[in-house]
Order: structure tokens, then sequence, then C-alpha cells
């Protein structure tokens, strides 16, 4: 489904992904873990399609070739960014503005449009799989929300959008545990035989939650090591330091911290 | 409401209101003097009173230079080459629709304003204005029940001079400015609003200028008077032909609410604006203010100006009851090569009154925004407040923004407040946009609207439609 090869993206003198392998077949949760800098975040937004990146190597998804694709063809296309830091946009109503992707990315698939009265059916439901409040609906798009609400939100679009590849872009990064247990079991009701996932996480602790079929460990724009739900146990005990020749000495891996 | 389909719609189409109908038209000659305007009135069979008021303004306009104090540019205007007054021909007064010259009737429905629409379907009563004489007064009856009298300001000379009389004249004195004290000489015709005491208007007062001859000066006059008591919203919506010469609109609008009476004045202004390269378009040089005259009485403003190659006014409220209440809320576009300065001024005599000015200014292509408003608290002004805002909004790299906010105040007991900002569209707010699947276009307009929402919340619900699809309008193109 997601087949990423030989993957660079620099800003620009600065290299970021250094030739990046990574293959997720439909029904996968992947777990991208690893230092500060070593490139997690750059490859979410480089699959999403932002442009600030100069970006060689093939990214194939469901047969389209991705880096030609704007992002909202991305979106059309099934993919979907859970941002690690979700911007406010002040005025714009979240209901409004979420049955508008919806609608957009309906009609990218030449579908009937959701009217307001059905889409308000649809959203009570995706709302409660994620305990958002009522109130969400007439608030403006992440404005004045707490750090668990707008990971929550990210979710919450997550769950009506149903993309096919799902990219969790440190979502739990800020959340205390009860947020994180509503978070993940979100995304564990939308795991399903067809969706797969990338989790970028620093952290083991989302994993007892999210449960991933792999984890690719990133350092320095490669991965290093690819193993089962055991690595980031591991990783959790040793750090990232042991991460053995791979890492370029020139950047020093450094131990995970929250950010 | 979906802003998905505005854009659609939209797109790529020209100034949608361009064409020019076929009316026999009514002129007097070219240019001014003391004997175009004793033929104005003489047309309009007006008073001697009325005729001697526009030769004083006349004469006073005479003594006057025009102002260059704008932050807009423009070529000088010849005022001897403008044609002050052009009606419709037609044959004798109306009864019914059914009487309207035909061709007027089409002209409305490609506005999207026909009448027979409008009375059956939206209850809003419409006085429409086509070149200076106003061609159908539609619910008047209904009006006429309550005792509201909305009607053509000509008629209202004729069938109430004394309420005319009164008012004329006493919010915008014909010496207040240049363009004022012009219009003061030569206006043909406008609307004229009465609510008597305690009378709350039961519909929305609605009027659609329109600027159809070639060459021809708009110079409207309108007066609204409410009176103890009573309330009324209203609303001005405009659009003009595209034609390459310059136009110059220079009407006068002034409203008077007595004691408690409330008015609430919106404008969706959608002149043309010139084409890309800013040639042609309107010049909207208007002067309106109000006066709360009365204790506890309140006067609100409420702007939407798309329109116009240059944009020059400032709705203001002169505080003069206890407790009065003035706010203006405004949203200003210049796109193109388009230019604006506007703003408001807020005169507060009264004590405790209290004013809101919240104004959003957005620029792109080559547009120039100026904000420009004064805030002056008189020295009997005890306990008077002012709260401004004022938010610019940047899309591109060859627009500007600019405020020139000047307080006075005189009396140590007032609060004023002054928060501004300047931002660009952000490009983090596109990309999680689009991320989710929304064109840049229609993200670029969601997050310009939601910017302007504190506005259009205040306007009629409508007609917040309407300002939201203008808006669309004057941004396509902006992006990308």
């Amino acid at each position: 489904m997601l087949e990423i090869e030989d993957l660079h993206a620099s800003v620009g003198d600065t290299e970021i992904l250094r030739g990046l392998d990574l293959t997720v077949n439909p029904g996968e949760v992947h777990a991208i873990m690893g230092p500060n800098g070593s490139g997690k975040s750059t490859l979410a937004h480089v699959l999403a399609g932002r442009g600030n990146f100069d970006v060689t190597g093939q990214v194939h998804y469901d047969g389209h070739d991705l880096l030609v694709m704007s992002p909202e063809e991305r979106a059309i296309a099934g993919v979907f960014l859970a941002f690690q830091h979700p911007i406010e946009i002040p005025g714009v109503g979240s209901l409004y503005f979420l049955r508008t992707a919806l609608n957009s990315i309906r009609r990218g698939h030449s579908l009937d449009e959701v009217g307001p009265v059905e889409f308000l059916k649809l959203i009570e439901d995706k709302m409660a799989l994620v305990e958002m409040d009522q109130s969400f609906m007439s608030r403006s798009v992440n404005e004045g929300f707490s750090g668990g609400e707008v990971k929550r939100n990210e979710i919450l679009q997550m769950a009506v959008l149903e993309p096919s590849l799902a990219i969790l872009d440190e979502t739990d990064s800020g959340l205390d545990i009860d947020a994180l247990r509503v978070v993940a079991s979100g995304v564990n009701a939308l795991r399903n035989e067809k969706r797969a996932m990338l989790v970028i996480t620093h952290h083991q602790r989302l994993l007892d939650y999210i449960v991933p079929d792999r984890v690719h460990v990133l350092a320095a724009g490669r991965i290093v090591r690819v193993g089962g739900k055991e690595l980031a146990i591991s990783l959790e005990e040793h750090g990232y330091v042991d991460l053995g020749e791979t890492a370029r000495p020139d950047q020093p891996a450094t131990i995970g911290t929250a950010t | 409401m979906s802003n998905s389909t505005n854009i659609a719609e939209f797109t790529g189409r020209e100034y949608q209101y361009g064409f020019v109908t076929d009316l026999e038209t009514d002129i007097v000659p070219r240019g001014l003097s003391e004997d175009v305007i004793t033929l104005i009135s003489t047309k309009k069979q007006e008073p001697e009173w009325l005729l001697e008021w526009r030769l004083r303004a006349y004469r006073h306009w005479c003594t006057l230079r025009e102002p260059r104090w704008q932050n807009v540019t423009y070529e000088p205007i010849d005022y001897q080459d403008i044609i002050y007054y052009a009606a419709p021909k037609q044959k004798t007064s109306i009864a019914s629709l059914d009487e309207v010259d035909p061709e007027v009737l089409a002209m409305f429905d490609k506005l999207g304003i026909s009448l027979a629409e409008q009375e059956r379907l939206s209850g809003v009563a419409v006085d429409a204005i086509v070149d200076s004489v106003s061609v159908a007064t539609t619910f008047k009856e209904r009006l006429a029940d309550v005792g509201v009298i909305f009607c053509s300001f000509s008629e209202a000379v004729r069938e109430h001079p004394e309420l005319v009389r009164k008012y004329l004249g006493s919010v915008v004195p014909f010496r207040d400015n240049f363009f004022a004290t012009l219009n003061s000489a030569v206006f043909t015709d406008g609307s004229f609003c009465y609510i008597p005491k305690g009378v709350h208007c039961p519909m929305e007062l609605s009027t659609y200028f329109r600027i159809n001859a070639a060459d021809t000066g708009q110079f409207e006059r309108t007066l609204i008077v409410a009176e103890d008591g009573a309330s009324v919203s209203y609303l001005e919506g405009c659009t003009a032909p595209m034609r390459d010469e310059n136009q110059l609109h220079a009407a006068v609008v002034e409203l008077v609410a007595l004691d408690n009476a409330q008015i609430k004045y919106s404008t969706v202004q959608n002149w043309y604006p010139g084409d890309a390269a800013g040639k042609g378009g309107i010049y909207n040089f208007v002067t309106k203010r109000g006066k709360c005259a009365g204790i506890n009485s309140k006067i609100s403003w409420t702007q939407v100006e798309t329109g116009s190659a240059i944009t020059w006014k400032y709705p203001g409220v002169v505080l003069q009851g206890d407790n009065s209440v003035g706010e203006f809320y405004s949203v200003a576009v210049s796109a193109n090569h388009q230019q604006a300065d506007t703003g408001t001024k807020m005169i507060h005599i009264g004590k405790n009154t209290r004013s809101t000015i919240v104004s959003k200014a957005i620029s792109t292509g080559h547009g120039q925004n100026t904000y420009r408003g004064l805030v002056k608290i008189l020295r009997s002004a005890e306990g008077a407040r002012n709260h401004t805002q004022c938010d610019s909004l940047l899309i591109g790299t060859e627009c500007g923004a600019h405020t020139f906010p000047y307080v006075e105040v005189k009396n140590s007991s007032a609060e004023v407040e002054h928060e501004a900002s300047t931002s660009k569209v952000n490009e983090d707010q596109l990309f999680y946009c689009r991320q989710r699947g929304i064109s840049e276009e229609e993200a670029t307009s969601m997050i310009v609207n939601g910017f302007c929402r504190e506005v259009f919340k205040e306007l009629p619900m409508e007609f917040a439609i309407e300002a939201q699809r203008l808006l669309n309008v004057s941004l396509e193109g902006s992006v990308g």
C-alpha cells in the first residue's frame, strides 16, 4: 500500500531524510520511533505534501506517485496527518470546517455531499468515540482548545474522514494519562484490515495502548532498526544512544524527551 | 450554506453586474451651474425653500477646494463634465409593479433582486432606485399600517415636506465637506424613512442603488428618522455596470435617533472596482453620519465594502444623548488596484456614552487599505467609553494596510481602548486545511471569512450570506 524508496528531504543545505525505505501493508500499524532531530516529523510532513522541502526518491501509495500530488489530492487519495501542533483557525466553526473537508474528499470521489443535518448525526457518533464535548460544535477550529482537546479533535477528524493511511505525528505529546487512553482507544476503534497507520512517537508509552505490528527506529534520516513491539520496550530501557554505527557521528543521537 | 459551492459558482467570473440597460433617459445638460440646479429642482417640482437650500450649498461649494488629505490617489475630477440629473422616462406614476418598464425589471432580474420575487419571497420592502429616480416602492401599505413612512426622497419632499425640512441637513449640514456640499446642491433622489414613536419597524428596509446611465454622477440623499422608542433596521446594497470612465458617487446619509430609539444601518457595497489593471471603477466618496439625539438611543453602522475603485467614507455617530451607544462594524476589501480609506468618527458629547469600533481590512493584489478613525470625547462626556479593534489581513506581497487612529479626549473620566493587529494568511493554516482535502482557494476563502466573522454576524442573515459571496468573488485569483 505504501512503499517508500530511498527518500531524501532537505531544507536549504540541511538534509533531514537521507535515504529512507519503508513498506506498510493494509491493516498494519507501524511505529516510527527515534530521537529528536532524527526526521520523524519531516517524514510525516513530506508524506502529507508540505511544500517547504526539497524531496527526491519514490513514494508509491495505492497506485499513486504520491510525491507529484498536491496536499489536497493526497487527502482525497486517503492520506491523513494527525498534526503534532494543530493550528487555530479563528472564526471558522469546527463543525463547518469538518463538513467542508468531508465534502471536499467526497467530491474528489464523485460522491454526493453530506448535508448539514445528516452531518450532525454522523458527527455525534464520532464525537462519542473520543469523548468530545458538545460545545466543540460551536467553537472555532482548535481555538482555545486544551492540549488534550486539540489531539482528540485530530482523531475525531480522522474518524470522520476515514482515511486509508493515517499518520499520527506525536499524538501522545502533551497528553496526560487519561487523555492518552481516550485518544488511543479512539485510534484503536479505527483500526481495521484495510487501514494502515504510521504512529510517530518518542515514547514506548503510547505503544502500550496502540500496539504496533512493526517498530522502526529512525536516526539521522534513515531507518536503523526494525523489530516488533519488544524493540520499543528495549528502547525505553536503553535509550537511543546504542543505535550502532548507522547513527551519524556528527549528529549524536540523544535520549528522547517529550517535546 | 456552503462556501465550496460559492467558490465554484464564482470562479472565473467577470464582474457579474457589468451590463447596460437601454433605457430612454431624460437628462439635463452636462456641467454644473445655478441654472442646472434650478432646472433639477423645477423638474422635481420642489418647493422654494429646497431650491434655496440647494443654491446656498452650491454657492458655498464654489468657495471650497477638493480635499487631498486622504490616502488614495486618482485623476482630478472634472465637475463640469458630469451630467447631474438623469431619470428614466416614464409616462405616468406607477400603481403596481406591472406598470414598471420591463427593461427595468429585466435589469433587476439580472441583478438577482427581482422586485416581484423580493415581494413574494423575502418580505423585504425594496425602494429601488435606477439613476436618481425611484421606480417602484413595495410593501408601502403594510408599512403605512403601522405609520412607517418609507418612500423616495422626492416623494417625501412632496408628501411630508415638514419632516424633510425639519431634519434635512440636521446631521450633515450643507457646509459639512466638499462632497456633502456638492450633494446638497445637486442631489436628485434617495430614500426617506420615518419611524413614528414607539414603533418597531415590522420588516427590514432595503434599498438597492444602481448607477446606469453613462457619465452620470450619482448624488443620493438618505434620511432616516426614528422617533422616541422606535427602531428600524435598514440595508443598502449597491451594484453598478462596468464602464471605462470612472464614475463619481457622492451620497449623503443622515440618521436621527431620538430618545430610546435604535437605528441599524447595514451596507453591502460591491460597486464596480475597476478591472485587474486598475482601469475604470466607481469613486465612492460618501458622507454618512448618525446622530443619537436622544437619551439611551443607539445607532449601529455595519458595512461590507468589496467594491469601488476608491472607497472614501467614515460613517460616524454623534453621541449627544446621555447613555447613547454608537457602533461601527466594517469589512473593507481592496483587491487588484482598489483603494480604500475608510473608518469612522465617534463623537462623544453626552454622559456615559459608549462606542464600539471593529474594523477588518483585507488587502490583496495591489490593494491599499487604510483605516482612519476619530474618537472624540468632549468635556461634557462624563464616563464615556470607547473600544476600538482594527485588524488587517494581507494576502500576497504587493498590497498594503495602514492605520490612522485619532483619539481626542477632553474628559479625564473617559476610557478609550485601541487594539490593532496585522497578519498574513498563514501557511500553516492553509496547509492544515489542504491536508484535510480542502483546496487552496477554498481554504483561503474560509480563513478570510473566519477573520470577518465578528462583522458578518452583525448583518441580517440573508445579507451575511450575500456578503460572504461577495468576499469570495473579490478574492478570486488572490491565491497561487
